[in-house]
């Protein structure tokens, strides 16, 4: 969430739009009735807890954050003479920024082999969307784009991603509905090859990560890119919905585990919803966070920053 | 991924034994527990604490009945509350108007054009109806294509809007033919938008206005978590909902959003979406729903859904079976085989609590070619085999190989999952009819 353009500024703004807590919200619910002789004002404590499981971090993140607070405010030495607001505050943006902060990073794409891209997630979340933005980006910067449309199922999906492709004048490597995803991304990746390509953005079917078989065909997607060119898929990004509750973690877990995810994008920010899941996502699977999604059109794009991302949510 | 809420409220009254009331104490200690495992369902926070500030009312005081456990008791309790406050009976669509006009809404990607065809097919196949579908999504690309193509697929009407780009003009001109070539009923697909959204907001409002509809349905995505309440509210406030759809059920969300939508929105969830085929709609059991958002699991579901197609007592029988650990391989292959008419086994197992044991089941998944395989290696089985899979040796592997064209590998994975599934299914709860 850099903000040097107007544009971006602009794009911001949607974004901080009532995160977490506005300012205003954790002053006069947490305020200054922090601390009260008797220790921390266990009613502000927990309209923090509270204010917290609203944005869907889920009670047990709420809980260990509300202790860090506790902790902060009554260790006086470590406070350094700061108001109770400021330090409650800092010590919920550090929180948030470590929590958000994964150790990993997806590998390096060997030298001259185009970089393949796949864009997994449950149905809806705005995968064939993010795919498109990314796409629109990368040609934006001048590298040479191919989409491959590997949803094959749903109906009219080769549609969408090929208006998409029209709009941004980008090729679209597809085949017939119903036909194998997997056969769609070999012909991609070899038409990359070919072509010389800088980069492949492959947008998949939703599926629910109970459904073994078709979390077993992202498995052989992966299979097939990797023949075709050495590391490929380079990056697979699950694309996550702001509006999911808990059950996100299960998701993260499941694509994780079959299709090796390396980065998060989060979408539908420019909502109401806080998508607060991603705090226990990156803390247990160390996968970073690496897009916001904030409308529908191409520039409604972010880039993820941990600090940019704790202090919008935690100021307002 | 969580405890289950019966084991934590068993924690809670391992004490209590001896006393003759639901003491304060003990019930506030289970409602923490509640507290929690409604949060980890997704269900808002503000209707948890409605929801556990009932409970306790009811609750507190009561006389420990013999019969069951004062965990049970309060579990009792608990989910009659939800069961009633998710709606009480199952509610059917208003179809009492000719035709009738069915508005499905709600944000981007939680599945209104699936949910559209969906519906059609529900209402032509179960109530005979004429239905017209009407695109009026023309902001998502290739929205009205989706729709058309679910319509061509199977069989349904779907009004072709030619060049009009005006989801306004299409909806009139469709509701318009709908009344002229005599539709029982027309649904109209409109397009996702955030409730921010102010612009779209008036769009959807004066859709509305112009068509008049009988059923205004939000359909909501069932993992949605705290945000279901801001959306559906105002959804709710700038149109008259008269339900919800909750789409997606066949994950493993608890779906807690559903307590919230019925709430907020005041009026029942009337249908879910239970995969991705156009046949996989049901309708809404608040009953169900309820032990889900719990975590108590749903064995009633799963004995409708296989009695819809097979003999209702033979399902009986077969669950009796499964619980009683009398299940043998000829079992197997028969429910195998009812099953292929079903649809997968992993989805017939979804309805299954995803909490405890049960959990590792509902991730057995069978795919369809496999379940002929499967049959080909009971097949070649003697009955005492069949009976007692236990007696299966090496020689015995051989030959049921040969016999069913497979290998030694597949029987011991066979055998393994049968072991494992009936080790599973000791303990699951009993049926209830
Ligand atoms: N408001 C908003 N809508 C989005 C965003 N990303 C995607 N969408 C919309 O969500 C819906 C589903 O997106 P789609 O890309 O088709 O999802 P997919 O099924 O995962 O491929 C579409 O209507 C998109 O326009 C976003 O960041 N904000
Ligand atoms: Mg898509």
């Amino acid at each position: 969430m850099s903000t040097d353009t107007p544009q971006k500024k602009g794009l911001l703004a949607k974004l901080k739009r009532g995160l977490f807590m506005t300012h205003t919200e954790l002053i006069s619910r947490v305020g200054g009735a922090i601390k009260t002789k008797l220790g921390p004002d266990p009613r502000a404590l927990e309209a923090l807890e509270e204010a917290l499981i609203a944005a869907d971090v889920g009670p047990a993140t709420a809980l260990e954050l509300v202790s860090a607070v506790k902790a902060a405010v009554k260790d006086e030495a470590g406070r350094k003479g700061q108001e109770d607001i400021d330090l409650v505050k800092n010590v919920l943006k550090a929180e948030i920024e470590r929590r958000l902060t994964a150790s990993t990073s997806p590998p390096a794409v060997p030298a001259g082999v185009p970089k393949v891209l796949l864009m997994v997630g449950v149905n809806g979340t705005g995968k064939t969307t993010t795919t498109a933005k990314l796409a629109a980006r990368a040609s934006q910067s001048g590298q040479t784009v191919l989409l491959a449309a590997a949803d094959t199922f749903r109906a009219a999906a080769i549609d969408q991603l090929q208006v998409w492709g029209d709009r941004l004048g980008i090729t679209v490597i597809k085949h017939r509905p119903g036909a194998d995803p997997a056969a769609v991304v070999h012909d991609a990746c070899t038409a990359a090859r070919n072509r010389k390509a800088d980069c492949v953005f492959v947008d998949t079917a939703g599926r629910l990560q109970t459904k073994t078989n078709l979390m077993e065909e992202l498995a052989k997607i992966r299979r097939i890119a990797g023949r075709e060119i050495p590391g490929a898929p380079h990056e697979v990004l699950l694309v996550l919905d702001a509006v999911i509750g808990l059950n996100g973690l299960s998701q993260a877990r499941e694509f994780t585990k079959s299709a090796g995810v390396t980065g998060l994008v989060l979408t539908k920010m420019d909502g109401t919803a806080k998508g607060g899941v991603i705090l226990a996502i990156v803390r247990e699977l160390q996968i970073p966070v690496k897009y916001i999604g904030v409308g529908e059109t191409v520039e409604d794009l972010l880039d993820f920053d941990a600090r940019a991302f704790a202090e919008a949510v935690v100021d307002g | 991924m969580f405890d289950s809420l019966s084991d934590r409220i068993q924690r809670v009254f391992k004490e209590l034994r001896g006393e003759g009331h639901l003491t304060e104490f003990h019930v506030d200690q289970a409602l923490k527990e509640i507290r929690t495992a409604l949060l980890e369902a997704d269900v808002h926070l503000d209707v948890v604490k409605e929801f556990t500030g009932t409970v306790r009312e009811k609750a507190v005081g009561q006389e420990v009945l013999t019969a069951l456990s004062p965990a049970q008791q309060v579990l009792k309790v608990v989910q009659a509350e939800l069961t009633s406050l998710l709606g009480g009976a199952a509610q059917p669509l208003n179809l009492k108007r000719r035709p009738t006009v069915v508005l499905l809404v709600g944000l981007q990607g939680s599945g209104k054009t699936t949910t559209a065809a969906k519906l059609a097919l529900h209402l032509k196949r179960n109530l005979n109806k004429q239905v017209l579908l009407v695109p009026a999504d023309t902001f998502r690309p290739a929205a009205t294509e989706q729709l058309r193509t679910l319509a061509k697929e199977n069989a349904l009407m779907c009004f072709d809007p030619k060049t009009e780009t005006k989801a306004l003009n299409r909806v009139r001109a469709a509701v318009k033919d709908a009344k002229l070539f005599g539709y029982d009923v027309a649904i109209v697909d409109t397009a996702g938008r955030m409730h921010v959204d102010d612009e779209l907001m008036d769009e959807v409002a004066e859709i509305k206005s112009l068509a008049d509809p009988d059923e205004i349905l939000f359909v909501a995505d069932s993992m949605t978590g705290q945000d279901a309440v801001n959306s559906a509210k105002a959804f709710s406030n700038r149109l008259p909902l008269t339900g919800v759809i909750l789409t997606k059920t066949d994950g493993d969300a608890r779906g807690g959003a559903a307590l919230s939508l019925a709430r907020v929105v005041g009026k029942p969830v009337k249908f879910i979406g239970v995969g991705e085929k156009v046949k996989d709609l049901e309708v809404f059991h608040p009953d169900r729903a309820a032990s889900r958002i719990l975590g108590l699991g749903d064995v009633l579901t799963l004995i409708e859904k296989v009695s819809q197609e097979t003999d209702r007592k033979q399902a009986l029988q077969m669950a009796e079976k499964l619980r009683k650990n009398e299940f043998t391989l000829l079992d197997l292959r028969d429910q195998m085989r009812q099953m292929r008419k079903l649809g997968s086994f992993s989805s017939l197992l979804g309805h299954l609590p995803k909490v405890g044991p049960l959990k590792e089941l509902s991730n057995i998944d069978i795919p369809e070619d496999a379940t002929k395989r499967l049959e080909a290696m009971i097949d070649s089985m003697t009955p005492a085999e069949r009976e007692d899979p236990r007696i299966i040796d090496g020689s015995r592997k051989k030959r049921i190989a040969l016999g069913s064209g497979t290998t030694v590998p597949e029987i011991n994975q066979l055998l393994r999952q049968f072991g494992t599934m009936k080790k599973m299914m000791k303990g699951a709860p009993r049926m209830r009819f």
